[in-house]
Formats: C-alpha cells, sequence, structure tokens
C-alpha cells in the first residue's frame, strides 16, 4: 500500500480578457474497491468561479463543472488530493485466449460503466486504422491469452514509437502519430487502444498520474510529471480489465493513479469547454506526487 | 406534385376527372375504392362536390390553395446533394385532393398509438434508467451500445416532469389487407405538425369546409393544448416557453418559426442560451431571462457541444447539466432518437408485454435483427421479400438514406456471406408495400401511394392524437417515391365523423394565460438582426439613389466627360459598387444581406413585409441581368426605390411600436444619416463641383422644399442647412440623430440611477454638436467626423445590447 499526496496546477494567461465559458475538469483521483481510495481533496480556482459543481458522468468519472466568468486575464486551477494505492498482487494470468471473446462480449447484458460493450468498437477519436490494425496483428499468436497480447503489443509499440514532447497536441489523430512513429502517452494510448480493439479485445482509454519520484533504486518514469495516460484491456468476465502503461512498457503498479477510464481521450480529457489543455494556448499544467512522509 | 388542369375546351364545362377510369392497383386497398369495387360511402360527397365543377372552377378552387402557400410563404428547404450542405427554399408540395378517413377507423388507430407511446416512454425510461430490459435479455445489449443516437450523458437524468416524451409521431401506412401498420417511430424532433396545419387552410380554400362542415375534425385544439402542457411544465411562472430551433437554413425552420408565433412561444437558438445558476437563460436586450421549458428541434447530439456532441456550433454548452439538476423540462430530451433505431422495431412487438402488460395493437413492418441466428434463417427463408438496411439507422423505409438493399438481389450464398458477415449491424425489413389513395394529377384523379405522419402531444390528459396530420404522396406509383426530396407530395387527411365535432382556433382565441414575450424581453440575435436588417434596406435605398443620379445624369448629357460623375464614382467606390455596372453586385449583396436578416425573422415579421422584401430582391437581381446604362438603368432603379419604399412603408405602417421596431429604426436612421453625412462631405466641399450641391439635393429627395424656400439658388450654406442640421426635414442628419435620441431614450435600463446609458451618452453628445453647428462650422472634415461618431454610436448599441 502507498499513500500519496497529489498537487496539481492548470493556469491559464490571457492576452485578451477571456469570455464567460462553462468547464469541466476531470482531474480527482478515482475511488476504485481493492485498489484505489481518495481520501481526501481540495479543488481551488483562481479568481474564484461564478459556480462550482462536481458530477459523475457516465463512465463512472468525478467531473468538476466550473462556469469562468468573463474579463478573466488569468485562471489557475490547484488540486491537492491523498489518495491511498494498494498494490495488486500479481497471480496467475486469468484472462481469456483472445479467440474465445467474442461469444463472451455477446453474452454481456451491462451497459454499467465498465462494460466491455461500451469499448469494443472504433470511438470518435480512435477509428479503425487500417496500419494500426495490421501493426496490431502482428502481436497475436494462436492460443494467446489477452494479457500476453497485450503485453507483447505494448512492447512492440514500444519499440515503433519514439517519446516526444511537443511533436503532437491533444487533437492528433492515432493514425498521425502513428505514422509519425513519435508522441506523448496519449498517443501511445490511442494507438493502443485501437489496436487491441482491432484484434477483437474491448480496450479503454484511462486518463490519470504516474508518482513523481521512484522508489529508491528504481528509475524514474516518463511522464511523471504531467498527466498521464495509459490503456485497459479487457480479458474476459473473470479477469476484467488489465491495465498496461504502453508509454513504459509494462503493467501498471502502485505508481499509477487513475482518474477514470473512456472509449477514448474526449471521455476523460482533463480540462473541456472554452479552456482546453493543448500547446494553443496559454494552458501549462504540472503535477507533483510525492509519497506521503516523503515531504 | 401538380394539380395544373390543362384540358383544353370550354372552361365552363364540366370537368372531367377521369374517374369512369380510375383504377385501383392489382392488390392494393385503395382509400376511395372498395374491396367490392364499389366508391366507399365516406367518398361521396367529395365525388358529388367534384362532379359538378366546371374546368374554370376546378382552376380556380387549385389557384385559391396554391395563393395561399405563396402568400404566406409555406416553404421547407430541400438540401442540395451535389453541393454537400447547401440548401434551396421550395413551395411546400402540396397535393391538393385530402385524404378521408373515418371517425372509426380513426379511433381505433388513436387507442393504438397511445399504446405505442406509452410503450416507447417507458423503454426511454428504462433505456436512460435501469436498463432493465438488457440485463433481462429482452433488448440485445449492442442496439445501444455503439448506438450514436444512445445519448451516455442523459442516462441516469430522470425528468422534471416526470415523463420523457411529450411529442411524437408516427409514420404509418396500410398494409396489403387493409390494416393499418406502423412504418417508423418520430420520437427524435418530430417535424410537419405546423405543416399540417398549412396544408389544412390550403385545402380548405380549395375544397371548402362546408364540404363536411361540422363533421369535419379540427386541429387548433390539438395545438391549445399541447401549448396548455407546455405552459404547465413550468416550475416558475414567470419563465419563459421557446422552441428551439437550429436556425433559418433547417430544412424545416419555416415551421418552427410559424410554430413559434403560432403558439405565442419564443424562438430561440443555441447562441440565445447561456447557463447560470442550474437554469437555462434567455439573452434578451434586458439582460439575462430565465426559461423553464424548450421544445427542441435541434438535433439532440447538437444541443451542448460539453457533454453532447463536441463539434457542435449550434448547441448551448451546460445545457445538459441543467437537465441533470432539474432546472428545465425539454420535449423531448436529448438521445430520444435512440427510440427511431430501426432494429428496435425487431423487439417492440416483444418489449410490450413486458413493459405495458398487453401485447400491440397496431403492428410495425415486420423486422428481424440480424444479430439472432433464428432471425437470419427467417430472412434467409423469404429473401425475396426482405429489404436489408443498417440496424442503427433512423430513415424512414422509403427515405433511401441508408442505403437499403433487397435481399434477392444477392445470390443465396452472397447473401448467407452477409448476414453472417454483418450479423448485428444488419436488419431486414418486408419490403413495403402501401395502400393508394386517390390523387389530382395532371387534372385526373389517380390513385398514388401514400402513407400518413400522425402526431401524438402530451397534454394534462395523457396523449392527444392530432385529428388529421398529412399524408405524403407517391409521385409516381412507386412506394419509394414518397420522400419530398425526390418529388412527393403532401396531402390533408380529413378525419370525418357521422355526427358534429366540436370545434375552435387558437387563433381566435384570447391570449389568456398565454407565453407571448413581454414587450423587453427581445432576444439581443433578434435585436441585433432587425438593427441591421434597418441598415442593409437603407444602405441599399442610398446605393439605389446615387446610382439613379448617375444614371440620369448620363442619360441627359451622354457618358461624356462629366467632371461631377468622377465624384459620384468615388463614392460609388467607396461603398464598393462597381460605377461602371448600372445594378452593381454590391448593391445586389447589401439587398441579399436584409433578406438573410430578415429570413432570421420569420418568426416576428408580418409576411407582407417579408413577401415584398423577397420580391424587391428578385426584381434587383432579374434587372440586373437586363439593363442599360443611361435611361435604362435609371428607371430600373426607380422601380428598386419604389419598392423599397413598399417595404419600409409596410414596416411602417405595420409593424406594432415595440422594442423590436425601435431597433430596426435605430439602423435605419443610422445608416441614413451616415450616408446624407458622407454625400455632403463628398458633394459639397469648395473643391468639389458646383453640381454636386444639387446632386445632394436630389439625393436627399429635397427638391421641392429647396426651391420653395430658396429659389433657384443653391448654395453650399442653404443645402448644408437644410440636409444636415434641418430637424424637420425627414431627410437631415439632426432629424435621424434626434429620431435615434428619442429611440434610444426608450431602451431598457437607457436610464439607471440618472445616468444615461453608453450609446445615450455618445448620441446626446452629437446631437448637441449637430444642434449648435452652423453650416460654416460643418465643413467636409466636420461631416466625416459625424460618419465616424454615427459608427461609434453603432458600436455601442451592439456592446450594450446584442451580446
Amino acid at each position: 500500500m502507498s499513500l500519496y499526496n497529489l498537487r496539481l496546477q492548470i493556469s491559464y494567461e490571457f492576452d485578451r480578457p477571456s469570455g464567460a465559458g462553462r468547464q469541466h475538469f476531470r482531474i480527482l483521483p478515482a475511488t476504485l474497491p481493492g485498489r484505489q481510495r481518495l481520501l481526501g481533496s481540495l479543488v481551488t480556482l483562481e479568481p474564484e468561479p461564478g459556480e462550482l459543481g462536481f458530477f459523475t458522468d457516465f463512465f463512472g468519472t468525478a467531473v468538476v463543472e466550473a462556469a469562468i466568468p468573463a474579463g478573466l486575464t488569468r485562471l489557475e486551477l490547484r488540486l491537492e488530493a491523498e489518495v491511498e494505492r494498494l498494490a495488486e498482487p500479481e497471480g496467475l494470468d486469468l484472462s481469456m485466449p483472445v479467440s474465445q471473446l467474442g461469444p463472451e462480449i455477446a453474452q454481456c447484458r451491462s451497459l454499467g460503466p465498465t462494460s466491455p460493450l461500451h469499448y469494443h468498437l472504433p470511438s470518435r477519436r480512435i477509428p479503425e486504422v487500417g496500419a494500426i490494425s495490421d501493426f496490431a496483428a502482428g502481436a497475436l499468436r494462436p492460443g494467446d491469452s489477452v494479457a500476453v497480447v497485450t503485453e507483447r503489443l505494448g512492447l512492440m509499440l514500444h519499440d515503433h514509437m519514439r517519446f516526444e514532447t511537443g511533436a503532437t497536441d491533444v487533437d492528433t489523430s492515432p493514425a498521425e502519430a502513428f505514422a509519425a512513429r513519435h508522441g506523448v502517452c496519449q498517443d501511445f494510448a490511442q494507438i493502443m487502444v485501437g489496436g487491441l480493439r482491432s484484434l477483437g479485445i474491448p480496450a479503454g482509454y484511462v486518463a490519470g498520474y504516474l508518482r513523481t519520484l521512484p522508489p529508491p533504486g528504481q528509475k524514474r518514469l516518463v511522464g511523471a510529471d504531467a498527466m498521464h495516460a495509459w490503456v485497459r484491456a479487457w480479458g474476459g468476465s473473470q479477469r476484467g480489465w488489465i491495465d498496461y502503461d504502453p508509454t513504459n512498457a509494462c503493467f501498471t503498479g502502485a505508481d499509477h493513479i487513475d482518474v477514470g477510464m473512456g472509449r477514448d481521450y474526449g471521455d476523460v480529457a482533463p480540462v473541456t469547454g472554452m479552456l482546453r489543455l493543448d500547446g494553443q494556448q496559454e494552458g501549462r499544467h504540472s503535477v507533483d506526487i510525492t509519497e506521503a512522509g516523503e515531504g | 406534385m401538380t394539380g395544373d388542369v390543362s384540358s383544353p375546351g370550354d372552361p365552363l364545362a364540366r370537368h372531367d376527372f377521369g374517374l369512369a377510369g380510375y383504377q385501383p392497383l392489382p392488390g392494393v386497398p385503395d382509400e376511395l375504392i372498395g374491396p367490392d369495387g364499389q366508391v366507399r360511402p365516406l367518398w361521396q360527397p367529395m365525388l358529388d362536390h367534384l362532379a359538378v365543377l366546371s374546368i374554370a372552377d376546378l382552376t380556380r378552387a387549385i389557384e385559391r390553395a396554391d395563393l395561399y402557400l405563396r402568400d404566406s410563404g409555406v416553404i421547407y428547404r430541400q438540401y442540395d446533394t451535389a453541393a454537400g450542405t447547401a440548401s434551396v427554399e421550395r413551395p411546400w408540395p402540396l397535393s391538393h385532393l385530402p385524404v378521408l378517413i373515418d371517425e372509426a377507423d380513426w379511433t381505433r388507430l388513436s387507442a393504438a398509438l397511445i399504446q405505442r407511446a406509452d410503450l416507447l416512454e417507458l423503454l426511454m425510461a428504462d433505456i436512460y434508467g435501469p436498463n432493465r430490459m438488457v440485463a433481462e435479455g429482452h433488448l440485445p445489449a449492442e442496439l445501444l451500445a455503439g448506438n450514436p443516437e444512445w445519448a451516455q450523458p442523459m442516462v441516469g437524468i430522470a425528468p422534471r416532469s416526470g415523463h420523457f416524451l411529450h411529442f411524437v409521431a408516427f409514420e404509418i401506412g396500410r398494409g396489403p389487407d387493409g390494416q393499418w401498420w406502423v412504418l417508423a417511430d418520430r420520437t427524435e424532433a418530430p417535424s410537419g405538425a405546423g405543416y399540417a396545419l398549412e396544408t389544412r387552410v390550403a385545402t380548405t380554400r380549395a375544397f371548402g369546409p362546408q364540404l363536411f362542415g361540422p363533421q369535419l375534425h379540427r386541429l387548433a385544439g390539438f395545438f391549445r393544448e399541447f401549448r396548455d402542457h407546455l405552459l404547465s411544465m413550468r416550475a416558475d411562472p414567470a419563465a419563459r416557453v421557446a422552441i428551439l430551433t437550429p436556425g433559418p437554413w433547417n430544412e424545416t425552420w419555416y415551421e418552427q418559426a410559424w410554430l413559434a408565433r403560432y403558439l405565442g412561444i419564443s424562438l430561440v437558438q443555441g447562441e440565445d442560451l447561456t447557463v447560470e445558476n442550474g437554469r437555462l437563460m434567455l439573452r434578451t436586450v434586458s439582460g439575462l431571462k430565465p426559461l423553464d421549458v424548450l421544445w427542441r428541434r435541434l438535433d439532440g447530439s447538437f444541443a451542448d457541444p460539453l457533454e453532447l456532441d463536441p463539434a457542435s456550433r449550434l448547441g448551448t454548452p451546460g445545457l445538459v447539466s441543467v437537465l441533470r439538476q432539474g432546472g428545465l423540462s425539454m420535449v423531448n430530451p436529448p438521445g430520444s432518437g435512440v427510440l427511431e433505431t430501426r432494429a428496435m422495431m425487431a423487439f417492440l412487438p416483444r418489449l410490450a408485454p413486458v413493459l405495458t402488460g398487453a401485447e400491440l395493437m397496431l403492428p410495425n413492418i415486420a423486422t428481424w435483427w440480424c444479430g439472432d441466428a433464428t432471425a437470419r434463417q427467417a430472412v434467409m427463408a423469404a429473401a425475396d421479400r426482405m429489404i436489408l438496411s443498417p440496424a442503427l439507422g433512423t430513415g424512414l423505409p422509403y427515405d433511401r438514406m441508408d442505403d437499403p438493399l433487397a435481399a434477392a438481389s444477392l445470390t443465396p450464398d452472397a447473401l448467407r456471406d452477409r448476414l453472417e458477415r454483418d450479423q448485428g449491424r444488419l436488419v431486414a425489413q418486408e419490403v413495403v408495400r402501401l395502400s393508394t389513395t386517390p390523387a389530382l394529377v395532371e387534372g385526373r384523379i389517380t390513385p398514388r401511394p401514400m402513407s400518413l405522419r400522425v402526431y401524438l402531444a402530451r397534454t394534462a390528459s395523457g396523449w392527444k392524437v392530432m385529428q388529421g396530420g398529412f399524408a405524403r404522396i407517391g409521385a409516381t406509383t412507386d412506394p419509394t417515391a414518397l420522400a419530398m426530396q425526390r418529388g412527393g407530395g403532401a396531402a390533408d387527411v380529413w378525419i370525418i365523423s357521422p355526427d358534429h365535432v366540436g370545434g375552435d382556433t387558437l387563433m381566435n382565441r384570447p391570449a389568456g394565460q398565454s407565453g407571448t414575450p413581454e414587450p423587453d424581453e427581445l432576444p439581443a440575435r433578434a435585436a441585433d438582426n432587425l438593427f441591421w436588417l434597418g441598415r442593409y434596406v437603407e444602405r441599399s435605398e442610398g446605393m439605389v439613389r446615387l446610382l439613379r443620379a448617375r444614371h440620369g445624369r448620363i442619360a441627359e448629357s451622354g457618358t461624356g466627360s462629366l467632371p461631377l460623375l468622377d465624384e459620384t464614382d468615388q463614392l460609388l467606390e467607396s461603398a464598393g459598387l462597381d460605377p461602371a455596372d448600372p445594378i452593381p453586385e454590391g448593391l445586389l449583396d447589401t439587398i441579399g444581406r436584409a433578406v438573410t436578416a430578415a429570413a432570421q425573422l420569420r418568426d416576428r415579421f408580418s409576411t407582407d413585409g417579408w413577401a415584398a422584401l423577397k420580391d424587391l430582391d428578385k426584381s434587383a437581381r432579374r434587372l440586373a441581368q437586363q439593363v442599360t446604362p443611361g435611361d435604362d438603368a435609371a428607371q430600373a432603379l426607380s422601380a428598386l426605390l419604389r419598392k423599397l419604399a413598399g417595404f419600409s412603408g409596410l414596416v411602417h405602417e405595420n409593424m406594432y411600436r415595440l422594442i423590436g421596431w425601435r431597433f430596426l429604426t435605430l439602423g435605419r436612421m443610422q445608416e441614413r444619416a451616415r450616408n446624407m453625412a458622407g454625400w455632403l462631405a463628398a458633394l459639397t466641399d469648395p473643391e468639389a463641383d458646383p453640381g454636386g450641391i444639387d446632386l445632394c439635393i436630389e439625393l436627399g429627395d429635397s427638391v421641392m422644399i429647396h426651391r420653395r424656400r430658396y429659389a433657384m439658388s443653391s448654395g453650399r450654406g442653404p443645402v448644408i442647412g437644410l440636409l444636415a442640421l434641418d430637424p424637420l426635414n425627414p431627410r437631415a442628419i439632426r432629424n435621424q440623430v434626434d429620431g435615434m435620441m428619442d429611440l434610444i431614450r426608450m431602451l431598457p435600463e437607457a436610464l439607471v440611477e440618472n445616468r444615461l446609458s453608453a450609446p445615450a451618452r455618445a448620441l446626446l453628445r452629437l446631437q448637441t454638436d449637430l444642434a449648435t453647428a452652423t453650416p460654416e462650422t460643418l465643413d467636409s472634415a466636420a461631416l466625416y467626423a459625424v460618419q465616424v461618431r454615427l459608427g461609434e454610436v453603432s458600436d455601442l448599441i451592439s456592446e450594450r445590447y446584442f451580446r
């Protein structure tokens, strides 16, 4: 078990006074039984918004809703949260063979937030891309389980792609990033989700955070100073969902803190509305996660 | 569809409708001729009426109907498939002969449709609630997951009023056995109810209501009850009710504007609305006013870019949030379109007993969802009767929108492969064979396929079925030619009772507890459009006057080197007009902008005013193709000037002096003052040609008064006095500014705590300067400065009232 203090800061500066608008922020760590617990959180906006509210969206992600008054020249959002992350035991691979997933999905009668039915078809930001499907096909060997195929595809992708900030933005399509062979965690995750779906594996896009400093003796993970993203593959009704981080080519562990899962970036984008979180605007964000007691 | 009567011969002779040769199609039920081959008794009065019509009578009857539709400007927009998104105006394709339905038949049908509406309500509540139908295996999950019409953000949001659906329509037809069946459910944002009413008015103009008199069911009660229901759904009695429209380029915009006017509720676009503290607010010229009930005619996915389709530019961010917080009732909520999914029809018959405890009273078109192995076998077994189309499509069976494919066009192997490959992505439906009804085709009564659109509205006493609707009439005997976008027509539907029915119309009733917006609650966008309509019309008039003066002079003196022409040409060029062109593109463009602004105001504009403006636009475009410079042009321009005066007169004489009129007039006065300041500055400058002074008098329409006052001398001083400083000359700058000052003082919050609004302050300073100016101080530089200051006033008005 790890206990983290998380600090997120998002700030905007405007050349001209902004118009009024509404914003959604998907930034709060989730509470997931057996895995993660949000012990406390504090969201502050400066200047104070006209309205501030919270709701849980269809996919189960907590959303902070704010009305931004007109005439601002800057806006700053701060989140302070305390999160408990339980390490999941590494056990036997209980995921199903990929070839048997089809009937399993067809029998599914749930439309809840984590139903595989939302995740096996192309989505708005992750359409079917021939090149990605062809690439993913190389990860499938007869009889392989979902976990095996997921790891193999993740390693292949990690070899194929170079991590590079600034080369892509939030609207770069998986096809573009794949062809250019570079991108950030969002690109890695969206390409991998598309690849898994092309193999018939339901896959979601997970937004979250990564602890900033590694435990002693371990390597610092890539993407730790910003919001992070990885994938979640469905291994059948018995195993459920399996998290994999293609940017770091590893299954996720106690270093990964969940915000939420959606069909693609659009469902869990940290900032939606008039303002967004891309290089075009003046939006900047920073993340700092320390283990409680670390300082 | 045309009702053209072109039979030659004596106009007083009885018209031959060719009834003797009327033959229903083999094996197809017909409204006029019963299974026994005899005329149905219901139709006898109609036939008797037609039998005595002369050719001239019939021509007049048809003209009366068409004239009504033309004069009322009843149009729909047809999407131009070649151009992609563009759409063009089309007159309403009236098929003049109504479809007659027996009241007893209609009563049975109504009960069945109410049952279906109840079923859809329960299914909607389940789909956006517990999803029990999926969990228990009554409905395949994949009909929802992956369905673009299923609005996930709406899941879990219970409607404030307790009901999801408030207004639905059904497309129905008669099957081969003569019984009704449902072809499609329309729950998203059903269109056409307003057209049904206009169709009724037009049809009764052709074949008078006296034909069936009090036995004919009226439509008005349906609308009255629905309006009362809309008003009763308000949680805050001070809040407004409005129709949410996608705007003037939508195919049924005319109808939306018409309904808003008829029901006395506001017509709003997404940009008119904003969200504040959990409520939906309308931006008006007097600030934000709460809206409590919205009749949505905008595609649900476009309603809120924040939570629904982020690409929408027509929506209002936060709308879903207001629904979530119970701050609004929406007819119908976003996501209602999921019920229109074609594959749903395969399951509704099975869902009915589960959800309502009873079997469906009325079948829908036989549908198989190919995700099911037994359904695929059934399709293989009856391939010759099957049409394949996308399972999640929502088009009407004959719309061809979803590329339907006849199963019989594939070999059995190809069909099996297709079914196994696509499975749940496909549905198979039985080929639609529609019954026929008599239609007037080139003067002859001829059987044509028909389907009916029937409307149901929720009211205080439950679902009400409109006692009528409209029928789509095929252009040919091919049932797929029913779609209006492909030449089909629309006929009225008359429900005939054996007894007297009560009746009333909405128009004649006192407003009572109506939702008519208060005078000061003009939406900001409407005010903006009115202001610019005034400006563009006046700007057009200035252009026409200047062009006419130029061509009048060419007519008198030839195109030789008149020095004055240089100055008029410069004025024309600075207004963006090509002097070489008698009716330049820039003028047509300005008139076009006036039409565009007026088009946005159809809900608050008189039919006559609109017709006059359209006529001006058409004439200008026609003349632009024909006229030659000189006298010909001058005469054409005079004709346009009279048409402009006609429009202005209609507005001035007929528009109620509410706040909207004030913005329109402010725009006109501002533009008129600007025009005059520019003319005077350019043409009365000491450096300019002396003929410029006479030209100004002509442009200012002040020849008579000038002669009376100053005999023949036209020095600069008197002309500036007359056209700039005279408060009584309706063309003078001073007169405009005085008039604007009077109007601006009457705008909302013109004076707050003894402090004038910003536009009023700026205008008052200008008014004072003009009142104290003399012809000597008001030189060309000062006149140009007046132009600039008028522009600043316009900007201040925009900033204060149109944002």
